[in-house]
C-alpha cells in the first residue's frame, strides 16, 4: 500500500513527464514519418534526414528574425515558409545526387552521410556555433491540480510547477494533425495513389506512364520537409544549433526500426512509446542508461525481429 | 542410387510449383529433366541443390538425408551447379573464377592448381582466356565458363541448367562430347530446352508438367508418349 | 618481372620511403606521417570488412575503442605493462569483434549497416556512463613513462616513428598476404557473388564472420597502437564521425586496394589538417569528398590505377 502511496505522491511528477512524453512522441512522429516515408517508397536510407530537422530549425529562426515585428506573425511565417524551403532543397538534392546512385541502397548511404557532413558544417559557417532561440508565438501555462489526503480528506491544491504550456500543447495538437492529413492524403488523394503504386512496384509503375523521378523527388521533399517542420515546432523550445541533427537521427532511427521499417503506422505507434517511455525511464533512471537501452534494443530488434515489433507486413 | 527425392513439393503464396516429386537418379547415367515452361523444373533444382528449401519431402544423396543442408555443404558433398543466368564473378579474371571453384577442393600448390585450370579452361573450349575479365566473355563462353566452374571441383553430380542456351550451333556440338566425356565418372542432370540435345545425350529423361511428374523413360518412350507430347502442345485431348 | 615480384616490390618500396623519411622529415611532419600510419592501419582493419569482403560497416570506431581502452584501462588503472596490454587489447579486440559479428551478420545490406552503427552508439554511449574508468568525454592521459615497449621509450620522437611504421608495415604485409591467400580470395569472392560463392561450396557466413573478426582486430590494434604512441584517449574516439573516417579513407584511397587505405588516409588527413588552419567547419570537405566520390569515383585511387594503368594491382 505505501507503495501506491509513494506513486501517487509522485503524481504531479508523472503527470509532467507523460505531457513531455507525449510532446517528444509527437516530434519524433513527425521526424520518423519522413523518413520511414522516404523509406516505404525510395528504399533507401537517408543519412542526412536529421540534418533536415536541423536546417527547419535554423532556416525558421532565419526567417523569424528577419520578419521581426510579434512573435506570433514572424513564427507563422516561419512554420510555413522554411519547411516548404527545406523541402524544395531536398528535392533539388534528390535529382543531384540520390539519382545519380541510382537510388543503390548502399551508395546512398555513403552520399546522405556526406550530405550529412556538408549540411551540417555548411550551417556552421554561414550561422556560427552559437544556439538561436526564438520566441513561442504564445506561451501561457495552464496549471494543473492535485490532491492528496490531509487528516483523511481529500483536498484539491496547485503543486509547484504542475503546469503544462499552451505552446507544447500546440506542438502535439499540430503532429496529430499534420500526421493525420499525410495518412489521409496518403489513401484518398491521387498523389497518395500515385506514391503507393511506385512503392509497390517502380517499374510497372514508370510503364503505366507514372514520373517515377519526379514521385522520388517528391517523396524526397515531402520526408525531409517533415523533419523540418519537426525542427521549426520545436525550434521556440529548443533552440536551433548545429549539431541538434544527430541525436534527432539516431532517435527517429530507433522509432522507424522499432516501428518496423516503411510500416506507417507501426512508426507512429512506435513513437508513441519511445517518446513515454523514455521521458518516464528518465524519472527512475539516468537518461543515459535510458539511451543505451534504447540502442541496443534498436540493434537487436534488427539482429531478431527485423521487421520491427509493430510491423507485420514483409517488405 | 546417387540421388533420391521422396515427396518433394514446394508452394508459393498458395501456388504449387512442385508436387510429390519422387526422383531416383542412378550413379553414371545422364538424365535430362524435360518439361514446358512454368513446369517446376527450376524449382526442382534449386531444392536439390539447397538453394530453396522444400515445403516438404525429402532428398537423399549417396543414401545420405541432406534436406536440411546448406548449399555449400551439399556442394562438398560432390555436388555442382550451373546457373540458368550465367552467374560467373564478372569482375574476376576467367583464371581465378575457375580457380576458385577448384581451390577448394585440391588445396594444392600453386603448380598444380594452374595446370588443373588451364586443363579446364582447354576442355571447354576457353583456352588462352584466362588473363580476361569474366565480364569481358560473349553470353556463350560464359556459359562455357560456368561449366568449367562446375567441372572444377570433380563433382560427382553435375546439374546444368539450361546449359546450350546463347551457344552457337558449334559450340554446342563440343558441349556435347563434352557432357558425353564425364561420364560414367560425373552423373549429369541436365535441364534442358534444346530437344536435339536432350535427345542425343540423355539416357534418360524426367518430365515436369505443372509440377508434378508426368513421364519418365528413355528419349524414345518419351518422345512416343501421348501424355507429353499434349503437354508440349498444351492440347486438351485426354492422355 | 612476374606479378609477385611486381606487388613485392611496390609495398616493399613504400614502407622503404616511408622509413627513409624520417631522415628527410621535420619533427612536426615525423608525427604527422606517424599518426597518419597508425590511422592508415585502422583504415587497412577496415578495408578488409568494407573493401575485400563488401561489407559496409558504419560501426567500426567501436573496435578501434576496443583497442583504445582495450590497452588503456589495464596500462592506467592495474599499471600493467604496455607489452602485456597491448596483447590483452587484441584479443579483447578480437573477442568483441566475435560478439560483434556472430550478432550483425544475422542482418544483411542496409540492415548491417544500422545495426553496427547502434552497437557503435552503445559502446560510445557505454564509455561515456563508465566515467569512473574511462573518464568520459575528456578521456585519459598514460603516464608518460609507462609507454615502453621492451625498453624502448615510445615518447622520443624516433621511437615513435618506428612503432608507427612497424605497426604499419605488419598490417599492410598481413593484407597482401592475405587477398592473394585461399582465404582472401573467398572473400572477393563473396563480395563479387555471394550466391556463386556459396555455390562452389564455401561458407558464406565463416567467411564473412573471418572478415568481422580480422577486420577488427586490426582496428583494434590501430586503437591500441594511438592510445600506446599518443598517449591519449577519449570518448571522441568512439562517435560516429571516428566509424565514418576509414569509409572515408577507403573510399578515397580505393577499396579492395592493398595501398588505398594508406593514400586514402595520407591526402584526407593533410586535406583535412590545412582546411582546419582556414575554417572550424573543416568536416565539409570530409562530406564533400564523400559525396563526389560516391558520385564520380568509386572506385577510388588505387582503384583507378588499377582499372587503367596496373590490373596485377592486388
Amino acid at each position: 500500500m505505501g507503495y501506491v502511496w509513494q506513486l501517487w505522491a509522485d503524481g504531479p511528477t508523472i503527470l509532467i513527464a507523460l505531457f513531455e512524453g507525449a510532446l517528444l512522441a509527437a516530434v519524433l512522429a513527425l521526424m520518423a514519418a519522413g523518413l520511414s516515408l522516404v523509406f516505404g517508397v525510395m528504399r533507401v536510407v537517408n543519412v542526412a534526414h536529421g540534418e533536415f530537422y536541423m536546417l527547419g530549425a535554423v532556416a525558421a529562426w532565419f526567417i523569424a528574425s528577419q520578419i521581426g515585428g510579434s512573435p506570433a506573425v514572424s513564427f507563422v511565417a516561419a512554420l510555413i515558409v522554411a519547411p516548404l524551403l527545406v523541402g524544395a532543397l531536398a528535392a533539388m538534392i534528390d535529382i543531384t545526387v540520390i539519382k545519380k546512385v541510382n537510388y543503390d541502397p548502399e551508395r546512398t548511404i555513403v552520399a546522405t552521410i556526406g550530405l550529412l557532413y556538408i549540411i551540417q558544417q555548411g550551417t556552421l559557417m554561414g550561422f556560427g556555433a552559437v544556439p538561436r532561440a526564438v520566441e513561442p508565438p504564445f506561451d501561457h501555462r495552464i496549471a494543473i491540480p492535485w490532491w492528496e489526503k490531509v487528516d483523511g480528506v481529500w483536498e484539491m491544491y496547485w503543486p509547484w510547477g504542475l503546469s503544462i504550456s499552451t505552446y507544447k500543447v500546440f506542438v502535439i495538437v499540430a503532429a496529430i494533425v499534420i500526421i493525420s492529413a499525410l495518412r489521409y492524403a496518403m489513401t484518398h488523394s491521387k498523389a497518395g495513389l500515385i506514391m503507393r503504386a511506385t512503392q509497390l512496384d517502380s517499374e510497372t509503375a514508370q510503364a503505366f506512364g507514372i514520373p517515377v523521378g519526379r514521385v522520388y523527388a517528391g517523396v524526397f521533399g515531402v520526408g525531409c520537409g517533415l523533419a523540418a517542420l519537426a525542427g521549426v515546432l520545436i525550434l521556440p523550445i529548443q533552440q536551433a544549433h548545429y549539431l541538434m541533427g544527430g541525436e534527432a537521427l539516431l532517435s527517429s532511427f530507433i522509432v522507424v526500426i522499432i516501428g518496423g521499417l516503411g510500416s506507417f503506422g507501426g512508426t507512429i505507434i512506435a513513437a508513441i512509446i519511445i517518446g513515454m517511455t523514455d521521458s518516464i525511464l528518465t524519472i527512475f533512471f539516468s537518461p543515459i542508461i535510458a539511451k543505451i537501452v534504447a540502442t541496443l534494443l534498436v540493434a537487436l530488434v534488427l539482429v531478431f525481429k527485423p521487421t520491427g515489433l509493430f510491423g507485420t507486413k514483409r517488405q | 542410387m546417387l540421388l533420391q527425392t521422396h515427396g518433394l513439393s514446394r508452394y508459393f503464396a498458395g501456388i504449387t510449383a512442385n508436387e510429390d516429386v519422387d526422383f531416383d537418379l542412378q550413379k553414371g547415367e545422364i538424365r535430362a529433366l524435360i518439361g514446358p515452361n512454368g513446369a517446376g523444373k527450376t524449382t526442382f533444382t534449386s531444392m536439390v541443390i539447397g538453394r530453396l528449401a522444400p515445403s516438404k519431402g525429402s532428398i537423399i544423396f549417396e543414401g545420405q538425408d541432406i534436406t536440411h543442408l546448406p548449399a555449400h555443404e551439399r556442394v562438398r558433398l560432390g555436388m555442382a551447379y550451373t546457373f540458368q543466368i550465367t552467374s560467373v564473378f564478372a569482375n574476376l579474371s576467367v583464371f581465378e573464377n575457375v580457380a576458385l571453384a577448384a581451390r577448394r577442393k585440391m588445396r594444392a600448390k600453386d603448380a598444380t592448381l594452374t595446370a588443373h585450370v588451364t586443363e579446364l579452361l582447354e576442355k571447354v573450349g576457353l583456352a588462352g582466356r584466362g588473363e580476361d575479365l569474366a565480364s569481358d566473355l560473349s553470353y556463350g563462353h560464359q556459359r562455357l565458363l560456368e561449366i568449367a566452374m562446375g567441372l572444377a571441383s570433380a563433382p560427382k553430380l553435375l546439374i546444368l541448367d539450361e546449359p546450350t542456351q546463347g551457344l552457337a550451333e558449334a559450340e554446342i556440338a563440343a558441349f556435347k562430347s563434352l557432357v558425353r566425356s564425364l561420364v560414367p565418372e560425373t552423373t549429369v542432370l541436365l535441364i534442358e530446352h534444346n530437344m536435339s540435345v536432350v535427345m542425343e545425350l540423355a539416357d534418360t529423361i524426367t518430365v515436369l508438367n505443372a509440377g508434378q511428374t508426368l513421364a519418365f523413360g528413355t528419349p524414345s518412350e518419351v518422345q512416343a508418349n501421348a501424355a507429353v507430347q499434349s503437354a508440349y502442345l498444351g492440347g486438351s485431348e485426354d492422355a | 618481372m612476374s606479378v609477385t615480384a611486381k606487388t613485392l616490390s611496390l609495398h616493399l618500396g613504400l614502407i622503404a620511403v616511408l622509413f627513409a623519411l624520417q631522415f628527410i622529415l621535420g619533427p612536426y611532419q615525423q608525427g604527422n606521417i606517424a599518426r597518419i600510419m597508425v590511422l592508415a592501419t585502422y583504415a587497412i582493419g577496415y578495408n578488409v570488412l568494407f573493401g575485400y569482403t563488401g561489407l559496409l560497416s558504419l560501426g567500426h570506431a567501436m573496435f578501434f575503442c576496443a583497442g583504445m581502452y582495450g590497452l588503456a584501462i589495464p596500462m592506467y588503472h592495474f599499471s600493467v605493462p604496455a607489452e602485456l596490454a597491448f596483447l590483452m587489447a587484441l584479443a579483447i579486440g578480437a573477442g568483441f569483434s566475435l560478439l560483434v559479428g556472430l550478432l550483425a551478420l544475422r542482418t544483411i545490406g542496409v540492415a548491417f549497416m544500422i545495426v553496427t552503427l547502434m552497437f557503435a552508439q552503445a559502446v560510445y554511449l557505454i564509455i561515456l556512463y563508465a566515467a569512473e574508468w574511462t573518464r568520459g568525454d575528456e578521456g585519459f592521459v598514460l603516464v608518460q613513462s609507462t609507454r615502453t615497449l621492451f625498453g624502448v621509450d615510445l615518447t622520443d620522437d624516433t621511437a615513435k616513428y618506428a612503432a608507427a611504421l612497424v605497426l604499419f608495415a605488419t598490417a599492410l604485409l598481413f593484407t597482401l598476404w592475405l587477398v592473394r591467400a585461399p582465404t582472401g580470395r573467398v572473400l572477393i569472392a563473396v563480395r563479387e557473388n555471394e550466391d556463386r560463392a556459396s555455390l562452389l561450396g564455401y561458407d558464406i557466413h565463416r567467411h564473412k564472420l573471418i572478415a568481422v573478426v580480422i577486420s577488427g582486430t586490426i582496428s583494434a590494434a590501430a586503437g591500441a597502437g594511438y592510445a600506446l604512441l599518443f598517449g591519449n584517449t577519449g570518448s571522441t574516439f568512439a562517435t560516429v564521425q571516428y566509424s565514418i573516417l576509414p569509409l572515408l579513407w577507403v573510399l578515397l584511397g580505393g577499396a579492395g586496394t592493398v595501398l588505398g587505405p594508406f593514400l586514402g588516409t595520407l591526402f584526407m588527413y593533410y586535406l583535412i589538417d590545412y582546411a582546419a588552419d582556414v575554417t572550424n567547419a573543416y568536416m565539409l570537405i570530409a562530406g564533400a569528398a564523400l559525396v563526389a566520390l560516391t558520385l564520380f569515383a568509386p572506385t577510388g585511387i588505387a582503384g583507378t590505377v588499377r582499372k587503367h594503368l596496373w590490373r596485377w594491382l592486388p
